[in-house]
């Protein structure tokens, strides 16, 4: 400081003053600070700094001090104050300008020696904090080493304690599995004990009975008898044998002749059992075959059909075992015969019912393919999946369940797992709670779809009936417009029949037919319809009467049927005979038509009986 | 139902004739035979002491009558009241008494099981059998007669013996695979001979008749074993009831078990009948809780009617806990009976001692459970038809069949404890007996419905 007093210059220092403001204003480092502090210590000095230059420079010593600061600056490389004499003797001049120069150069030093040193001190400062940190950091560390060390130590103790205990355990299990054998080598050898004392014992008191028994019977008691008033005779009648070499011979060929006639006996009932599971068999075969029987021709039609040849194998294969000679074949060939042909017999008709089911299944399906409903099929499908699921979801909460108990098993055993882990069991068993209510709600809810699926199937069941019904009615109503129409058309048809008699009724099937499509397509059960034509057939009243009362109705109602036209035609010309015959004929080709106006039939049929009652 | 006039009876001993016509009875030392139908007395015989044991021959011309304390034997003809025969067994003793199937000879068994003397009726002869052994069931004669089967021990080691009958000579003679032999049962055909363990260990083995051994079975091991066995009638089952609480039923073709019958607590299967029996008198249920009923409660509950009501299931049946430090443990298959139509299986397990499980063989399926007010005596099948009777020590008798059952109260003004019951052969009337009184119950048939009231000494 001293140093930089007495460098500076007097009228310099109010600008040093103001850079070092300037300084201390723009960073606030404790240097700065520090340095403000001097020169505001400095400030109410000035008038000692000021006398203090001015002793250095007054007004006698300018001459020396320019000189002296020549001298000064030289020696630290600045340019000289004086101008370059000319002359040795000349008074040397001040250079304004040098001076000027100068003194803006130690300005510039000046500045840049505070910017130095500024930073110098920012990084001290930052270098200080730094070895703080680092100081802190080295303590912390240290405490931690001690720390670890000291836990160390205490986890080695406890280690050693540990296998200290173990070894003590080792040694318990040892003991008791010693005593364990030892006592099992006492069980045993006290068994043994028991059952050679036993055995003295026994003999011992053999040895007694026996005495006894020399005791109380040999001597000649005079007691043990037998009183009787006289013998009886045997049971059998006999009298006693006596005892022989025969006798024993005798009884051994009984006890053979006894067990011979029971296994025979047992021979006899296996027998009987198996001729009459024989019989069953027999029967079971017989009635496969009868059952096939008329599925026969088709497959046989169909040469390429694999069940037709085995038809015809099994067939031969029943006439030969009808013969009754196969009976009393010896059991393997009978069997094997047998069985080869059930077997194949139940492989056909297990084709055949598989074929049946194909078909109906394709009928549904047919069936349904025109409604927008689920088919049962696929709603069986369905359920089945969902039940498959459910299953499944069973399965898995009953695992979870047991690995949630396995875990509750294994964290009682051990006390210390068991604290080191109960938080994570907690955890656990929470998130395994939440599976489950929600394990719960899926289940709830597959019910659920389930029973919406069985009620879907209920309404589906409605829904067909409503539908039958009102195709029934849509039916009815469609004939009932149709007769209107076809009324007319049978006038005419009366007409042509007086000319004609076989030819209306082509005229008729092809006037009926493209009528006929549309109903066709609605109608599917076509074949039951054809059917109940056919049977209602026979059974209605007799032609003549027939014709009368449809006439009656014809008059009556406007009711009349599209296939009874032509027959009512028909009676009048041909006779009873006749008509029979063309109903079938009208069934037989025609009968996808028959079928519709059949069932309009029977219903006009009931029609006619009840007008006819009043 | 009639029942007869209550009769003086001492030591149970009440037995029908083989041929059924006559019924013997014993009061102390008097033996009365009566007409099994009219119950007229037809004879009364007098022996020296008070009659421990009594027994038809099986032609039911004599009957013999065992005074085991005084080693004596008194046999009876029916056909020659004066005709009389005694043996005294002296001072060896005597513990069992009974007749060959032949019903000339007489087999004694002398005190300690020293020896079995073979006196003949018919000749002086006089046979010993050495060794016989002291057990549960030790001498079996097959059905026909013809072979008598004995348990002997000899060296420490079981053996059977089987002795023709008609002269008691030794057909076969082997040693069994027992630890300590608890009983043999020749099949009802006479061919297979079954021969159990003691209860200490689970054994069955079979036998032919000529000593072969057909099969072994065992169950299981360490746990006690075979308590009870029966030979279905038509020798094709052999039930064996156990202490583990089942019965198993073996094949008589490869002697395997076809099934196990356990006998839960519970009964859940809602096709079996539980007939749970029920005081008609409500006021009186309280005294009957406890178990076993006091004397005194079971007299004044015993005149109350009682009737079956079907239970619906799940049924649970009153057990016993047994005491284990015990012995004799209440526990496991006391009894089993095939009926005569090899039908049904009644058995009754101690540890549930009021009920009898009644199994049907044909789907061998339990059929129906018979839940008792108090403790199953003995149960006996009707030799006729499926119709079980059983008893409880109380004064009713109990009858099932697959029709249903009922509960019948001994009629009388006094006190009426049934605890054995023997049928008729003919299955007409049923014996009941108590402890010193007994009474014929006939039951009605449709044929004779109309005469049985016409009977003399029906008292109802």
């Amino acid at each position: 400081m001293g140093e930089w007093m007495t460098v500076t210059d007097p009228h310099l220092s109010s600008e040093s003053k103001n850079i070092c403001q300037y300084t201390s204003e723009t960073k606030m480092s404790p240097s700065s600070l520090y340095s403000q502090q001097v020169l505001c210590s400095s400030i109410p000095l000035s008038k000692n700094v000021h006398s203090f230059f001015s002793a250095f420079c007054t007004e006698e010593n300018i001459e020396q001090s320019i000189s002296y600061l020549d001298q000064e600056l030289t020696t630290f490389g600045f340019p000289s104050l004086y101008e370059e004499s000319k002359g040795k003797d000349t008074k040397r001049e001040l250079n304004i300008v040098a001076v000027l120069n100068c003194m803006n150069e130690l300005l510039v030093l000046q500045r840049k020696n505070l910017l130095a040193q500024e930073n110098v001190e920012t990084q001290n400062l930052k270098l200080g904090s730094d070895m703080d940190h680092l100081q802190n950091c080295y303590a912390k560390l240290k405490e931690q080493l001690e720390t670890s060390r000291r836990e160390m130590i205490g986890l080695q103790e406890r280690d050693r304690q540990l296998q200290c205990k173990n070894r003590n355990l080792h040694q318990l299990l040892k003991n008791e599995k010693d005593e364990v054998q030892k006592l099992q080598n006492i069980i045993a050898s006290r068994a043994t004990q028991y059952n050679h004392d036993m055995k003295r014992k026994e003999r011992e008191y053999n040895k007694l009975k026996e005495r006894l028994h020399q005791l109380v019977m040999n001597k000649k008691d005079k007691k043990i008898a037998m009183e009787v008033l006289n013998y009886v005779g045997r049971a059998d009648g006999k009298r006693g044998s006596w005892r022989t070499g025969k006798t024993e011979a005798r009884n051994e060929d009984e006890m053979y002749k006894i067990l011979l006639n029971d296994y025979e006996y047992r021979q006899k009932q296996i027998l009987m059992e198996n001729a009459e599971l024989k019989k069953v068999l027999q029967q079971m075969k017989k009635e496969m075959i009868s059952l096939l029987s008329p599925q026969k021709q088709k497959p046989r039609e169909r040469a390429d059909d694999s069940t037709g040849t085995v038809i015809s194998d099994a067939e031969e294969d029943a006439g030969e075992l009808s013969r009754e000679s196969m009976w009393d074949l010896s059991c393997e060939t009978v069997r094997e015969q047998l069985t080869n042909s059930i077997r194949k017999q139940w492989r056909i008709l297990k084709s055949h019912v598989e074929k049946l089911d194909n078909q109906v299944s394709k009928v549904h399906l047919e069936g349904f393919n025109d409604e927008d409903v689920i088919s049962r099929q696929d709603h069986e499908q369905e359920t089945e999946k969902l039940e498959l699921e459910i299953q499944q979801c069973k399965e898995m909460i009953k695992t979870q369940q047991q690995l949630l108990q396995q875990q509750l098993a294994t964290a009682c055993d051990d006390d210390t797992t068991s604290l080191l882990r109960d938080c994570y069991l907690l955890e656990e068993k929470e998130r395994l709670k939440e599976e489950w209510s929600l394990f719960k709600e899926q289940k709830k809810n597959f019910e659920k779809e389930r029973r919406s699926f069985t009620e879907a199937a209920i309404r589906l069941g409605l829904e067909r009936k409503a539908f039958e019904e009102e195709r029934a009615s849509w039916l009815k109503q469609q004939f009932l417009n149709m007769t209107t129409f076809d009324h007319q058309n049978s006038e005419n048809m009366k007409l042509f029949s007086a000319f004609s008699g076989s030819s209306d009724r082509d005229s008729l099937t092809v006037h009926s037919r493209p009528r006929q499509k549309k109903p066709h397509g609605v109608s599917n059960g076509s074949l039951v319809c054809a059917s109940k034509l056919t049977k209602s057939l026979p059974a209605s009243p007799s032609t003549s009467d027939f014709c009368q009362t449809r006439s009656c109705a014809s008059e009556h109602s406007s009711i009349s049927v599209l296939n009874i036209t032509p027959e009512e035609t028909k009676p009048n010309q041909v006779g009873g005979e006749g008509t029979s015959q063309k109903w079938s004929m009208a069934s037989g080709p025609a009968s996808q038509e028959g079928c519709y106006s059949g069932c309009s039939l029977t219903h006009t049929n009931s029609h006619v009986e009840k007008d006819d009652l009043p | 139902m009639n029942f007869s006039e209550v009769f003086k009876l001492s030591s149970l001993l009440c037995k029908f004739s083989p041929d059924g016509k006559y019924l013997a009875s014993c009061a102390q030392y008097r033996l009365v035979v009566r007409d099994a139908n009219t119950l007229q007395v037809l004879q009364l015989y007098t022996c020296l002491d008070q009659i421990q044991h009594a027994e038809w021959s099986a032609d039911s011309r004599f009957i013999l009558c065992a005074m085991y304390r005084r080693g004596l034997v008194q046999v009876w003809s029916l056909e020659q009241p004066e005709w009389h025969c005694r043996i005294d067994e002296g001072s060896a003793g005597l513990v069992a008494s009974c007749w060959s199937p032949d019903g000339r000879h007489i087999l004694n068994t002398t005190e300690f099981h020293l020896r079995i003397t073979v006196w003949s009726l018919c000749t002086k002869s006089v046979s010993y059998i050495k060794y016989p052994k002291a057990c549960q069931q030790g001498i079996s004669f097959t059905r026909d007669g013809r072979y008598l089967a004995l348990a002997e021990r000899r060296d420490c080691k079981d053996h059977v013996s089987i002795f023709v009958c008609s002269d008691w000579q030794l057909l076969r003679h082997f040693d069994t695979e027992t630890q300590d032999l608890a009983g043999i049962e020749w099949a009802p055909n006479g061919c297979v001979l079954a021969v159990w363990d003691t209860c200490l260990e689970y054994k069955v083995l079979l036998y032919s008749l000529d000593g072969r051994l057909l099969s072994a079975y065992c169950a299981y091991e360490w746990s006690l074993g075979v308590k009870s066995v029966a030979w279905s009638p038509s020798s094709q089952f052999l039930a064996v009831g156990s202490y583990d609480g089942k019965v198993r039923i073996l094949n008589h073709v490869t002697w395997k078990m076809i099934t196990e019958f356990g006998h839960p607590a519970t009964v859940t299967n809602p096709r079996i009948v539980v007939y749970k029996e029920a005081e008609k008198n409500p006021q009186l249920a309280l005294g009957r809780l406890a178990f076993p009923p006091p004397r005194a409660a079971a007299c004044t509950a015993s005149s109350t009617e009682s009737k079956y009501e079907i239970a619906s299931v799940p049924v649970s049946l009153q057990t016993l806990k047994p005491i284990a430090d015990r012995a004799n443990p209440k526990v496991g298959i006391g009894a089993l009976a095939f009926s005569p139509d090899n039908y049904f299986l009644a058995t009754r397990n101690d540890s549930v001692p009021n009920a009898v499980w009644i199994w049907d063989i044909q789907k061998l399926k339990l059929f129906v459970v018979l839940e008792q007010l108090s403790p199953v005596r003995s149960f006996q099948w009707d030799p006729q038809q499926p119709r079980l009777a059983i008893c409880t020590g109380g004064n009713k008798v109990y009858l099932w069949s697959p029709a249903g059952c009922v509960s019948v109260q001994v009629p009388g003004e006094g006190d009426f404890q049934v605890l054995s019951l023997c049928w008729h052969f003919s299955g007409d009337s049923l014996a009941l007996l108590s402890k010193d009184h007994f009474c014929l119950c006939f039951l009605e048939t449709e044929e004779r419905a109309g005469t049985a009231f016409g009977r003399p000494g029906d008292h109802t």
